[in-house]
């Protein structure tokens, strides 16, 4: 279909320019995930080989709640305003525009999340190669908390005050991530191989980036309905 | 044509029609009446395949909706309830988008349809500092830029003033003449001239 490529471009420009004037939707989740992982030296004490032990926990679950407390603007505004019925309408299937939002999604939080993390990994006292290792980590697990977050807020879109909704279905969601993210940090840490960690974190992305635009796409419909 | 056959509707434990039945040829508007809440709007959505009806099935060109939804829904323009615009876009980006949706050349620009419903001088304008009138009206001006035969209108002359009405029925009537099919609700009344209105009224 020649007309798809141009609409999924044209949504990508548009939810784009829709970040560009409304930059608290990337600044707020940021600023969280900085408090959040700022907060655990103040209660944990500042012992350091504590901090390098549970830094890159720390940062993963920040990153997880940073990812989930975005995530209901990601189909929330276009179902209010009826846009997203005018795209189930346009003829092009769902589940491309969803991949189109998700990307946006990403490029609007995960990316942030990963700009900032060098910061809070000195500030948790990680190594220089460890923590490239969380960024890569961060880099390949992040798209998956997107993905997977897409099917559950387009599962609860047309709920009012979902919020908790939609916590519950989507944080168990994220464990294997969690652990696989945050495991491989640790093996770096320990001077352990890191390379299976890391297939496993692409495997699920690749996993969630085949399926979770087709589920998100049919829940919308639901959603729709 | 567009036909629906014995349509039942149930909301939450509620029947809201059943066993509707409903037909509109080329030329022809269909003006579905009833008070608040007896479900027009949902039966707009069910016509347009967003809704899925309890029971019953609509077809278009005899060929039901949902065996060739890309077909129909090119066939297709839907205002809804909603205006479907982002009120943090201007009127030209928000059409601009929706041109670039249903892939079909119009034949005029957005300018020109802009200018149609009256908002040439607001068009850099974030939709969020329009009136609701005028937010209406850069839904409505997606019909100039549509080619699509069936025209699914959700109460287009809300908030609309003397002028915007006029200026939409003289839209819909071209449209017919054209041997276009429209669709709508309105508590209005419509003055359309030589163009076959058919009734159907919902009661509870």
């Amino acid at each position: 279909m020649p007309g798809l490529s141009t609409a999924l471009i044209a949504l990508v420009r548009r939810d784009m320019r829709l970040v560009v004037r409304h930059p608290s939707e990337v600044i707020h989740p940021v600023m969280f995930f900085v408090i959040v992982v700022a907060l655990f030296p103040f209660g944990v004490g500042s012992d350091p080989l504590l901090l390098r032990t549970i830094g890159p926990g720390i940062i993963w679950v920040g990153a997880l709640l940073a990812t989930l407390l975005s995530l209901d603007a990601l189909f929330r505004s276009d179902f209010d305003d009826g846009t997203l019925e005018q795209m189930a309408l346009s003829g092009h299937p769902l589940t491309v525009l969803v991949l189109g939002k998700v990307f946006v999604h990403w490029c609007a939080t995960g990316l942030p999340l990963l700009i900032v993390t060098p910061l809070l990994g000195g500030l948790l006292g990680m190594a220089g190669e460890v923590q490239l290792t969380l960024l890569a980590a961060l880099a390949l697990g992040t798209p998956t908390l997107s993905l997977i977050g897409a099917v559950g807020t387009a599962l609860t879109v047309g709920i009012r005050r979902s919020g908790l909704l939609l916590t519950l279905l989507v944080l168990p969601l994220y464990v294997p991530v969690l652990i696989f993210g945050a495991s491989v940090v640790l093996a770096a840490g320990s001077g352990l191989p890191t390379v299976g960690h890391f297939y496993i974190l692409g495997a699920m992305m690749i996993l969630a980036l085949t399926l979770a635009p087709l589920a998100a796409g049919a829940a919308l419909r639901i959603s729709l309905n | 044509m567009l036909r629906a056959q014995s349509i039942t509707c149930v909301r939450g434990d509620r029947l809201l029609f059943q066993d509707l039945n409903l037909e509109v040829h080329p030329g022809e508007v269909c003006q579905i009446q009833g008070g608040n809440g007896v479900g027009k709007t949902t039966l707009l959505r069910i016509l347009c395949g967003l809704s899925l009806p309890e029971s019953g099935e609509v077809l278009w060109n005899e060929a039901l909706i949902h065996e060739d939804p890309g077909k129909f829904q090119s066939d297709l323009v839907y205002i809804g309830h909603s205006n479907g615009i982002k009120l943090d876009l201007t009127p030209k980006e928000n059409l601009t988008f929706a041109l670039t949706l249903q892939s079909s050349i119009p034949d005029v620009s957005i300018d020109e349809a802009l200018d149609r419903v009256g908002l040439s001088g607001s068009q850099h304008l974030l939709c969020r500092v329009l009136s609701a009138g005028q937010r209406r009206r850069v839904a409505i001006a997606r019909l100039y830029l549509s080619r699509a035969p069936l025209w699914v209108l959700d109460e287009p002359l809300g908030a609309i003033d003397a002028a915007g009405v006029q200026g939409i029925e003289n839209a819909i009537g071209t449209h017919l003449d054209q041997g276009g099919m429209a669709i709508l609700t309105t508590h209005q009344p419509l003055h359309l001239q030589h163009a076959a209105i058919r009734a159907v009224q919902l009661d509870n």
